[in-house]
């Protein structure tokens, strides 16, 4: 089992890592220039001169995977930021107090949860129009419950054992309790949970940007490209094909590194050792 | 022939061996006790029988039931046997059972499938064997669910599980561990009369002397996965021909020296009380039974006044859930009494703010019963031991800290390579040690112990309650020791205080409260702990 | 029990009540007249007032929120500007796609999925469980709306066995409306049912190394009928709750793949609207959707009252 996580870790730290390393190259260099429109170059099958063969305006289409992979990983990380930086607290705070403000937290919770974020993201575009903010919002948004509940879930079952009766007997506040003892016995569940937060992120940023709702031309992303491509399928499936598969891989890559995470931190399976 | 025969068994987990070489018998009708201190390797013996070991296990030798080799059956054949010839009681009772079947159903399921009775016969014998437990129908219908009964009653059930279809075996493995001496001393009478009635031999596997040389009449001693000692009860215990035996058997009545010399012989003392306790009452907000409806409130602690002279050591005793360590959280601060008053070197506790009891706690410290609960697994021994001192006026600095660390486990007996170790590094005795480190760095007047010792394996208590004496004698420590384990009360205190559904009904001299106890709940308790030393009175005089 | 359920009811409301009062303050929030929103610049002042009336925005807030919520509660979600027909026609008849398009999915996937965890958890560690999990890891990880364009290259373009889009209405018979609707039910369940099949097997494999497993085997009870008597009513649990969040999956998943598949549900309605900015039907439709997940969250929370009767006895 330990050598299973440790595969899972092993490939899901050189998945992501691959593909952070794509999206930060792409600051600095892309086979071809994604802003430029070559008109005798378009939809062109792959290629040894365009690798993943280019899209209805002659854009290379590796080069726009690349460059769309910011955009993917902006929205997703600064949605967990949001998600983490105001859920993790409030959950930390209704275990620790108990009562009336656990349950004001907990109905605000059921009230979030009842909005998916694609429904949010809807409303927000319906108001403010469409945009890559409009996204981060939406995700941002539906994260916080999640991250509430999971710190609140890990804190509770952190806050009853004998060690935090022990600190309380040694006079510490429950602030201080909190930042001692409960964030770092929780810091691998909301770990675990940011990296499958992370991975949904990828997933909702593609499904708005499709229906464009999310990042809008001519910035390249990934669920804008199959936009562009659900109409070409039979001439250029490969336009549809690329994307598609940065998404997974991606995706993928995240997942398992949660899991080997998970796997590696958890006492039942490190007793096993 | 034996009706269990086990020859040359070795058992290994993985590359981990477990068991060598260990032979063992149970002729009908006959109760074999199998001891040994954790991980000497006897659940896994049970577990061997019962072929529900897990899937890494590799086995060698013979286990034979009635001459059939158990290692060599088929998952099938194993299935005929488990439950009708052989039954098996489990340590947990709390677990044992599943939480979304009632009670009928879970003991009606085993009747049905090896009998292949009717649905309506199977509930008969269902309600037979769970009237014959001690849960007749009147009051415990089949259709309760395991979370409406109480440890002892769910061990109950598990009992009227495994002996439904009077096996010829029953495997019972620390079946009483987990519930408190009233309720073991019933468990194990229920167990004895099943045995005798059906004539089934009975494999009881235990780390406790005292409760087999009551029930046993061979037994074999196990450590690290090898027999001692085996042989007639009385004989082994008495004689103790094997060093390993005699050491168990001294552990488990082990008084430390300093204070067989040294015990306090009155009840008074000259000096002012260092903790008084006035009137103090504790109730519990009842079941809510509607939106707006609440069940009767629970009284925990029930109008409760003593008071602990200084350097004293004083236990209070009584059965689970009785209130004694919803009482210690109140002494200590960490709960509000509903009614009464708390006072500690003459000030009064109760309504004070975090801040304001600063100077208390510090005079004030706990131990816990959970060596391996009560630290944070995070954090390590140097920041664990010192985090009382988050009580001092002036904070130290790092380098006093660590001074006062090393000094706190030199206290203990601990090295000061200790210090940059984490908990999961140090072993259940250790970790104990550790746990006092913490509650004498700043110096207490007053230690609020709550089960300290009975985690923990034979020997290793008897070094943790020399600690505690030693403790005592030299700082002048004084104790409230929480427990329901009557040696350990005798061992280390000087007074007894008996407490009884949140009422102290009893309060003297430990050993006259121990050896002439008056009220009700106080002989209830001196009766049901199993004694060794009486036990064995009892045997070789029955068998002249 | 009765109090469970009242308790579950009570936040159920309270929920409802509150997201209504959400979607309302976000039409309020919007930068300049609503009415001027919807109509654009080219609309004359009378249009405007005239929409202001029927959207009911004379008033203060309270009151316009009151009217507007009570309306909701008789049906009566107004009207649509751009179809100028009433909202809850045009809602009835898209949901007769969207709804049988979302259950198709949730049953495809619960079918697909506790098999598939069942097996897994019962050859835990072998090669079976090995597979399956690993294809259930691929599942995971793969967006609904691009597995559509890949079974619609498949089936429709390539092989010609499906409609590659549209829907002919439940008219022209239940069969070739059933046709349509099954490459999109496809495209939602299997991403679902990788995440569902992945938590049977742990929830199973969670339950089978509790206690009274081993109190189950030393009865005698072989090991299929342990799984299926005593593992199976326990781990069904978490599987519960995870379906329950799946449907508010699928429900918003309904709305790409509809866009993929041009199927005139929902997802659809609620797109055009936003395009046209007839805000009147986005948060009708908002609001249903809303209503709808709170709904499954009250009916998980009343399963679990069935399954556990540790719940059934408390508040």
């Amino acid at each position: 089992m330990k050598a299973l996580a440790n595969r899972s870790l092993l490939a899901g730290c050189l998945i992501t890592g691959l593909v952070a390393l794509m999206a930060l190259v792409s600051f600095l260099w892309t086979p071809y220039d994604v802003t430029k429109l070559v008109v005798a170059d378009r939809t062109q099958a792959p290629s040894l001169i365009h690798w993943f063969g280019t899209d209805h305006f002659g854009r290379d289409i590796a080069s726009m995977i690349m460059v769309g992979a910011r955009n993917s990983i902006a929205v997703a990380l600064v949605a967990v930021g949001i998600g983490m930086g105001i859920g993790v607290p409030l959950g930390l705070f209704a275990a620790a107090r108990g009562g009336l403000a656990d349950e004001a937290l907990m109905r605000l919770n059921d009230l979030v949860f009842a909005f998916p974020a694609l429904l949010s993201a809807i409303m927000i575009t319906a108001i403010f129009g469409p945009g890559a903010i409009n996204a981060i919002i939406a995700i941002g948004i539906f994260n916080v419950p999640v991250f509430a509940r999971v710190a609140r879930a890990g804190a509770l079952s952190v806050w009853p054992r004998e060690f935090i009766l022990a600190a309380r007997a040694a006079g510490k506040s429950q602030t201080l309790i909190t930042v001692e003892h409960i964030l770092p016995n929780i810091a691998n569940q909301l770990l675990v949970q940011g990296t499958i937060q992370f991975a949904l992120g990828i997933l909702a940023e593609a499904g708005l940007s499709y229906l464009g709702l999310g990042a809008q031309p001519p910035m390249p992303s990934w669920g804008r490209m199959l936009f562009d491509a659900q109409t070409r399928m039979t001439v250029a499936p490969w336009m549809a094909l690329f994307p598609g598969m940065a998404i997974v891989i991606t995706v993928l890559g995240l997942n398992l590194l949660g899991d080997g995470i998970a796997d590696l931190l958890d006492p039942k399976s490190r007793r096993r050792r | 022939m034996s009706l269990l025969e086990i020859e040359n068994l070795s058992l290994s987990i993985g590359a981990v061996p477990v068991l060598s070489d260990v032979d063992l018998s149970v002729e009908q009708g006959e109760i074999v006790a199998l001891v040994g201190e954790s991980g000497s390797g006897k659940s896994m013996t049970a577990l061997t029988v019962m072929q529900l070991l897990p899937h890494a296990a590799r086995t060698s030798g013979r286990v034979l039931l009635d001459g059939t080799n158990l290692l060599e059956a088929s998952e099938e054949h194993m299935c005929t046997l488990r439950g009708d010839d052989i039954g098996m009681v489990f340590q947990e009772p709390m677990t044992a059972l599943n939480p979304l079947k009632t009670i009928g159903e879970q003991v009606a399921e085993g009747i049905r499938w090896h009998t292949r009775a009717s649905r309506a016969e199977a509930e008969e014998r269902t309600r037979r064997i769970l009237d014959r437990v001690g849960l007749p129908e009147a009051k415990f219908p089949l259709s309760r669910y395991p979370h409406e009964l109480s440890g002892g009653q769910r061990q109950r059930v598990v009992i009227a599980i495994a002996c439904a279809l009077k096996p010829r075996l029953l495997i019972a493995d620390e079946p009483t561990t987990a519930l408190d001496v009233v309720l073991q001393a019933q468990v194990l009478d229920l167990l004895r009369d099943l045995v005798a009635e059906n004539r089934m031999g009975l494999l009881l596997i235990s780390h406790d002397l005292a409760v087999v040389a009551d029930m046993a009449d061979r037994i074999t001693i196990l450590r690290n996965g090898q027999v001692m000692e085996d042989g007639e009860a009385a004989q082994v215990l008495s004689v103790r021909t094997h060093p390993y035996t005699r050491q168990l058997a001294q552990a488990s009545t082990h008084v430390p020296e300093i204070r067989a010399a040294a015990a306090h012989n009155t009840l008074d003392s000259p000096q002012a009380p260092l903790l008084v306790v006035q009137n103090l009452t504790r109730d519990y907000p009842g079941r809510r039974l509607s939106l707006l409806r609440r069940g009767a409130p629970t009284r925990a602690v029930d109008d409760v006044s003593f008071s602990i002279a200084p350097g004293r050591s004083v236990a209070l005793v009584g059965r689970s859930g009785c209130g004694k360590s919803t009482l210690a959280r109140m002494i200590l601060a960490l709960d509000r009494p509903t009614a009464g008053e708390i006072r500690f070197r003459g000030e009064t506790l109760t309504g004070r703010s975090e801040a304001e009891l600063k100077p208390a706690r510090r005079d004030m410290q706990v131990v816990f019963q959970d060596p391996y609960g009560s630290f944070d697994p995070r954090q390590k021994v140097v920041k664990l031991v010192t985090e009382p001192l988050h009580l001092l006026e002036k904070p130290p600095t790092g380098t006093e800290r660590r001074d006062m660390a090393a000094a706190a486990l030199a206290e203990v007996g601990l090295g000061s390579d200790a210090l940059e170790k984490y908990p999961h590094e140090f072993s259940g005795g250790q970790r104990q040690r550790i746990s006092i480190a913490r509650a004498i760095i700043t110096r207490p007047r007053l230690v609020v112990a709550d089960e300290p010792v009975s985690a923990l394996d034979v020997s290793i208590r008897a070094q943790i309650l020399d600690l505690f004496a030693d403790l005592n004698a030299r700082l002048g420590i004084a104790y409230l020791f929480i427990t329901h384990d009557l040696t350990v009360a005798r061992a280390i205190t000087d007074e007894v205080m008996v407490m009884e559904e949140g009422r102290i009904v009893e309060r003297g001299l430990t050993h006259a409260v121990l050896d002439d106890p008056q009220s009700g709940a106080a002989r209830e308790l001196v009766s049901a702990a199993p004694d060794l030393k009486r036990a064995l009175e009892r045997r070789l005089r029955e068998q002249g | 029990m009765t109090a469970y359920l009242a308790k579950r009811l009570a936040i159920a409301a309270i929920t409802l009540a509150l997201a209504s009062v959400v979607v309302f303050a976000m039409l309020e929030i919007v930068p300049g007249d609503p009415a001027r929103v919807m109509l654009g610049m080219n609309a004359s002042e009378t249009q405007v007032a005239q929409l202001r009336q029927q959207m009911g925005l004379d008033g203060g807030p309270v009151q316009r929120y009151l009217h507007w919520a009570g309306n909701l509660l008789s049906l009566d979600f107004g009207r649509s500007y751009t179809y100028s027909v009433p909202v809850i026609d045009l809602v009835t008849e898209r949901l007769a796609v969207s709804l049988p398009l979302a259950l198709i999915a949730l049953a495809l996937s619960t079918a697909i999925a506790i098999p598939v965890g069942l097996y897994a958890a019962s050859r835990r560690g072998k090669t079976g469980d090995v597979i399956s999990m690993g294809a259930a890891q691929l599942g995971v990880a793969v967006p609904n709306f691009w597995f559509a364009l890949l079974l619609v290259y498949l089936f429709a373009v390539w092989l010609r066995w499906l409609p590659a889009g549209g829907f002919p209405g439940w008219g022209a018979g239940i069969w070739p409306a059933l046709k349509a609707l099954l490459l999109p039910a496809l495209a939602l369940a299997l991403p679902q049912a990788a995440i569902l099949a992945r938590v049977t097997r742990s929830a199973l494999v969670d339950v089978l190394s509790e206690d009274y497993i081993r109190t189950a085997r030393a009865k005698g009870m072989p090991w299929r009928r342990v799984l299926w008597g005593h593992a199976l009513r326990n781990a069904l649990i978490p599987v519960v709750t995870i379906m329950g969040l799946q449907f508010a999956f699928l429900l918003a998943g309904t709305i790409i793949i509809e866009n993929v598949f041009y199927l005139p549900g929902l997802g659809r309605l609620i797109f055009q609207a936003i395009t046209q900015r007839d805000l009147i039907v986005v948060e009708s439709v908002v609001m249903l959707l809303v209503a709808t997940v709170i709904a499954v969250n009250l009916i998980v929370d009343l399963s679990y009252a069935l399954v556990d009767p540790r719940l059934r006895s408390r508040a």
